[in-house]
């Protein structure tokens, strides 16, 4: 960077820190959210309610459409070669014999695919999707083992499949940084996330924890994890003339579409992302090279092209979850309280992302203590650009953090709930703001209860034939999350139904059912006589299903829109309606119309209002207020996770037999989804725990276990039943009261069962997964 | 010669390497049966071959002539939901959806195998004439259908909803 | 999937005839297939043999399968399940339902190996796929290897379940080839690595599993088995032991014993069988019979623990046999 790009830099650095701290003194009442949304008092709506799935019908008779199974007229398919080397250049591809295999219709590799431009990076811009910024088969350059380097499409799936194996390629292959360690020895970055750098220093903390009575000081490592969703990356697109529809499995159709249109130069509304079923994300499904390639073959070939990832193709060309090295040492008083805080280690990433998976984020808010040293650095290395995945950060952070807790409660001879509460802070700890809703106290004590917490035994004490039992607890915590640039659009009818469209994503999380939930309550009607639009980047907002924000976003956006709706049936009604001289915060509505607060008795229904006015529908579209909340207050969904295991003695096998999760979120908005949101992240914090890894190796840079087959996610037959109870008091300070609970649930997880298999056991182990050979 | 699936018949295809899952989804638009790995490692391609349950991605169709062939699209009753698929949305057995069709058509093909006291790895007694109808037994029977939005509780609650009582 | 000729057999002559001497055979396809798409395998034919007779009858006091009996129909045979538990249970730890539902008998014999190299057609170098290119396994990543009886050029395990049962069961094979029919006993039946990785049974070109015939044997009644694997269910062995034992007044009387897992080849213990026949049934003696079996065990890398394992899983299940529980 030149030294004026630098000073520049450091002028809007300094910008930014004085606007942080406008927005931290400012009063509640500038905020979003300063005043509680008029929802969280409504009791006997249909929030709150556990409604089944709206798409559930079309679910389980295979009626819903993934990506893939869009039928179109003259479809081609596609298949992919990949490269077999970490670095270098191709110096020969061989394409003569799969252009002459039967059916096929293109063979495109960089020597005949279009100019186009890098795709823009996630988190460069606002709607910037994609998850590295190489240009996508635009040279010979090869940046990881397993780049996708030919596509050929044919008639058939089988006949590309066939055709792509006939590729073959020679390479001139350069030295590449393929381990950790390799990377480490070129030099570690500070990591940066969220435009703020991953390293906090807050005191001495090296000299409290030198100075400290009680201490621990501890490595932990997690491996590289994969998302798995099962359905793998589909697209099946066209052209119509320079315009592109796409239907993907996306978690931001509008990011997907101005991303495109970035790199094919176009329009953002020249491309159509449809995208109304998602077979799970987890992350994993923002922008790869899978769009890129299917739209550029359908150009050059002039023909719809159906690009299905096989699996393998999933692990070889769509990120995962990075490894880290992760310390954490903490110094305590005998009483528990912590001196100091220390949290840092590394983790690898590429030239071409920006994700060091951030694992200190929990850990900024979760105890108070005197002092605090966190600090994430990365190592470059050559290969796939490591991702977002449930918890990015969080779930493999509070491992290492929540299971440092259980090792010092140990050293202390405290028990670790007291431990935790010990250091419940009253303020967020490193950032000074004062939390918005933080009950994890009363999370732990109907935990501890239900749970009975209180029939724990000292490690290694409790054995029911060749099974070692014992029980653990971790906190979960997870930021509550509202991206910019949320809007949405309502469209009210004459007869009472209305139409709330949104470019949001059902990936299974429940949205769509919620959202109707929320919306018919917030618009005043019946479940039946709202319709909610999403999966589609022609409606409005650009609403990212991640980080847990879709339900925040999608709610903001509608109270917005909601207000503009108010405010424009009141110009309706005019002076003969019994809302005359109203203004639109002195009025709610209910019961399909409009009605005073004061005066509940001076009411006027849409229809009554539209009719007078001669007007079918009226259709209002508004943004979101900027997330000025997520600066004033700490806000954060938590859990306190209780999990017993069984170990077996003789082989080391663990299994997890009870699990309880007492979750903290705010309101909860459907009771029934959101049961199975947090079960759900339970689980992957079981497979997390006990068997997911990437194998990745290091010679090579070559992922090995591409495939559900070798790559183990737990099975019916791994898991308990999972209790779940939450204690459903709302956040004055979020829309709805509701905080988001995608992610919280693989939270602490990990840390749980790692507790509990050292209170089975007496075994601490610090590096995930807990395989049988470690307990051995 | 012909395969009948869900009742019709369907000429078998001249490429003996398309897959059974493959012949249901792009020649027949019956996409109701889904791929999520195309090795036999995820179950999401289950459908039943004369009531019994395999993997449809596994199985070259040419060796399904003559063979009857349920999907899931074969279950409803027109608009009436098979009674696991209503027990499926009852209990939220699903939530992306995707892996939903495999595990129910897996699920009725482990009710069939119950039924005739066909044993499991976790049965204790394997000359016993009646397998128990435990959580348990349906966990491992039900293991080769993977989920990875975690929707497991949900699916064996539906499934011991519907057939508890037949196996009782 | 590279093109191929599909025919299907009508009978066992005319499944070798259509052969004729080159085509693979394909039963249920649960490998094949997979192994095909791949490209690891790329047969000019497959002779379907899927349909033929799958006929489970009383054979000399034993039993005689057919090759095309499914997996599943084997391991619900009542005389399966009463006389030969080590075998019903092997086979319901395996796969899953689905896959034992198409898998046939004669094609679990034929599993390939899961090496995550020789899977791995496109980027690394595997002997038992191209002879003589190399193992990427050896200093890559092995927890799922052998320990014994592997070579410089391949330390690839055997993945079937069934087979470590039939190797404890004395089972033999039935062959037909062009040359006529033989029998090999299913411990023959596979190979050890040797130089030559990629050859992996002593079949002949064009020979097809005809059938397995399970001897008479009194002490399997009394067997069992048992797999350890980093999950539940639904995944490979990591080991895998088949026991069946004969016990009188506390004294072994005859054994039998297999590992899964740790070999090239299902694992027939017989080191361990001599050193506890007429011997006590204690844990001790079980103890000293395994570390007897696994003496010249010679783990990798990352396997190490399947020797500590195998050990412990032989003298746990053997005492769960014996009621000598650890």
């Amino acid at each position: 960077m030149s030294v004026l790009g630098d000073a520049a830099a450091k002028a809007k650095g300094a910008a930014q820190q004085v606007m942080k701290k406008a927005i931290e003194v400012a009063p509640d009442s500038w905020m979003p959210g300063g005043r509680p949304d008029p929802l969280i008092r409504r009791q006997h709506g249909h929030v709150g309610q556990p409604v089944s799935r709206l798409d559930g019908r079309v679910k389980v008779r295979g009626e819903a459409r993934f990506a893939a199974e869009v039928p179109m007229a003259n479809l081609t398919y596609a298949a992919l070669a990949y490269s077999t080397i970490p670095k270098g250049r191709m110096t020969g591809i061989e394409t003569a014999a799969a252009e002459a295999a039967p059916g096929v219709v293109l063979v495109m590799t960089h020597r005949n695919m279009p100019r186009l431009n890098p795709p823009p990076l996630f988190m460069t811009a606002s709607k910037a999707a994609a998850g590295d910024d190489i240009p996508v088969m635009q040279d010979d350059r090869v940046y990881w083992n397993g780049q996708p380097i030919a596509l050929v499409l044919a008639e058939t799936q089988e006949q590309a499949e066939h055709a792509a194996s006939l590729v073959t390629v020679t390479y001139n292959e350069e030295s590449a940084v393929t381990s950790l360690a390799a990377g480490k020895a070129q030099g570690t970055e500070p990591g940066s996330f969220q435009g703020e750098p991953l390293k906090i220093d807050i005191g001495d903390a090296e000299a409290a924890l030198a100075a400290a009575p009680h201490k621990v000081d501890v490595a932990y490592e997690t491996p590289r994890h994969n998302h798995n969703a099962i359905e793998p990356h589909a697209a099946t697109l066209a052209w119509d003339g320079d315009n592109l529809v796409v239907h993907d499995c996306s978690q931001g159709v509008a990011h997907v579409a101005w991303s495109m249109a970035q790199v094919f130069g176009l329009k953002e509304d020249q491309v159509r992302i449809h995208s109304p079923f998602v077979g799970g994300g987890f992350g994993g499904k923002t922008m790869w090279s899978y769009q890129v390639l299917g739209a550029a073959a359908a150009k050059l070939s002039g023909r719809p092209v159906r690009i299905a990832l096989s699996r393998e193709g999933v692990y070889r060309s769509v990120g995962g979850r990075t490894l880290t090295e992760q310390r954490v040492a903490l110094g305590a008083q005998a009483d528990g309280a912590f001196d100091a805080i220390i949290h840092t280690g590394t983790v690898a990433m590429t030239a071409h992302n920006a994700l060091p998976e951030p694992f200190i984020v929990a850990t900024r808010s979760a105890y108070a203590a005197g002092t605090f040293k966190l600090d994430v650095e990365y190592a470059t290395l050559d290969m796939i650009a490591n991702t977002f995945m449930r918890a990015p950060g969080e779930a493999v952070g509070t491992f290492a953090l929540e299971c440092a807790i259980d090792e010092l409660a140990v050293a202390l001879d405290m028990d670790p709930i007291a431990l935790r509460l010990r250091n419940e802070p009253e303020k967020d700890p490193t950032s000074g703001t004062p939390f918005s809703s933080r009950n994890i106290v009363e999370a732990y004590r109907a935990g501890a209860e239900r749970f009975g917490w209180a029939g724990r035994r000292a490690p290694g004490q409790r054995r029911e034939g060749d099974w070692l039992v014992g029980m653990g607890c971790a906190t979960g915590t997870y930021p509550y999350y509202r991206m910019g640039g949320g809007a949405a659009r309502i469209t009210l009818h004459s007869d009472g139904r209305a139409l709330v469209g949104i470019a949001a994503h059902e990936m299974g999380m429940g949205t769509a059912t919620a959202s109707t939930q929320v919306a018919a309550d917030r618009l005043g009607l019946a479940m039946d006589q709202v319709t909610f639009a999403y999966g589609d980047s022609a409606l409005p907002g650009e609403v990212l299903a991640g980080g847990s924000q879709q339900t925040a976003s999608i709610g903001a956006s509608v109270m917005a829109a909601h207000q503009r709706l108010v405010g424009e049936l009141l110009k309706l009604a005019g002076n003969d309606s019994p809302l005359a001289g109203l203004k639109p915060d002195e009025v709610e509505s209910a019961d399909a119309g409009l009605r005073c607060v004061a005066a509940p008795d001076r009411f006027e229904s849409y229809a009554s209002i539209l009719g007078r006015a001669q007007r079918d529908e009226v259709t209002v579209v508004a943004e979101a207020p900027p997330p000025l909340e997520m600066q004033h207050w700490s806000m954060h969904s938590y859990s306190a996770m209780f999990c017993e295991v069984r170990v077996n003695a003789v082989t080391g096998e663990t299994r997890v037999s009870r699990v309880l999760g007492s979750f903290d979120c705010g309101r909860i908005l459907n009771p029934k989804t959101a049961r199975s949101q947090f079960r759900g992240g339970i689980i992957m914090g079981i497979g997390l725990a006990l068997m997911e890894e990437t194998q990745f190796d290091e010679r090579k840079g070559r992922i090995m276990n591409p495939s559900l087959g070798e790559y183990l996610v737990p099975v019916h037959a791994d898991l308990p039943v999972i209790d779940v109870i939450w204690n459903d008091i709302p956040d004055p300070h979020a829309p709805m009261g509701a905080h988001g609970i995608g992610e919280i649930g693989i939270t602490g997880t990990a840390a749980a069962v790692a507790n509990a298999v050292y209170n089975a056991t007496g075994k601490r182990i610090r590096d995930l997964p807990i395989t049988l050979d470690k307990l051995m | 010669m012909a395969i009948e699936i869900n009742g019709s018949q369907v000429p078998v295809p001249d490429d003996p390497r398309v897959s059974l899952l493959d012949l249901l989804r792009e020649s027949l638009h019956l996409t109701g049966t889904k791929k999520g790995c195309n090795q036999g490692a995820c179950g999401a391609c289950t459908v039943l071959v004369d009531g019994e349950r395999i993997v449809s991605c596994l199985a070259l169709a040419v060796q399904y002539e003559g063979r009857s062939i349920t999907t899931i699209e074969g279950l409803s009753d027109g608009d009436a939901l098979h009674p696991l698929q209503q027990a499926f949305i009852d209990h939220d057995g699903f939530q992306c959806g995707y892996c939903t069709p495999g595990q129910i058509c897996s699920a009725i093909g482990m009710a069939a195998e119950l039924r005739r006291g066909l044993p499991s790895h976790v049965t204790g007694d394997l000359t016993a004439e009646r397998v128990p109808f435990s959580r348990v037994e349906l966990q491992e029977r039900m293991s080769g259908n993977l989920c990875c939005c975690g929707a497991h509780n949900g699916i064996i609650d539906a499934i011991t909803e519907t057939f508890g009582e037949v196996a009782a | 999937m590279t093109p191929f000729r599909y025919a299907r057999a009508t009978d066992v002559t005319d499944a070798v005839r259509l052969a004729d001497g080159g085509a693979r055979y394909l039963g249920g396809g649960t490998n094949l297939v997979d192994l095909m798409r791949e490209t690891i395998e790329r047969p000019a034919a497959l002779v379907d043999v899927s349909g033929l007779p799958a006929t489970i009858e009383a054979h000399d006091g034993g039993l005689l399968i057919g090759a095309a009996v499914r997996n599943t129909a084997l391991a619900e045979h009542p005389a399966v399940r009463a006389r030969y538990p080590v075998l019903a249970r092997a086979i319901l730890a395996g796969a899953s339902a689905q896959i034992r539902n198409m898998a046939t008998v004669g094609g679990n014999l034929l599993q390939r190996t899961r090496c995550a190299y020789f899977y791995d057609e496109e980027g690394s170098r595997c002997n038992k796929r191209v002879p003589g290119q190399g193992c990427d396994a050896i200093d890559g990543f092995n927890r799922i290897h052998a320990i014994l009886g592997a070579s410089p050029a391949c330390v690839a395990t055997h993945p079937s379940d069934m087979c470590v049962a039939l190797a404890a069961l004395d089972a033999i094979v039935h062959l037909h080839g062009p040359d006529g029919t033989r029998t090999v006993a299913l411990t023959d039946f596979h190979t050890l690595p040797g130089e030559r990785p990629d050859i992996e049974t002593v079949l002949a070109p064009g020979e097809l599993i005809t059938a397995l015939a399970l001897p008479a044997s009194p002490l399997a009644a009394r067997s069992t088995y048992r797999k350890v694997r980093d999950r539940a269910s639904y995944a490979f062995a990591l080991v895998s032991v088949a026991a069946a034992i004969d016990l009188e007044d506390g004294i072994v009387r005859d054994v039998r014993l297999a590992l899964g897992g740790v070999a090239h080849k299902p694992w027939r213990a017989t080191k361990a069988e001599t050193a506890l026949r007429n011997g006590p049934a204690t844990e001790a003696a079980f103890r000293a019979a395994a570390e007897l079996e696994l003496a010249d065990a010679a783990p990798l890398a990352g396997n190490g623990f399947k020797v500590e394992l195998a050990r412990r899983a032989i003298v746990a299940t053997l005492g769960e046999l014996t009621g000598e529980t650890a």
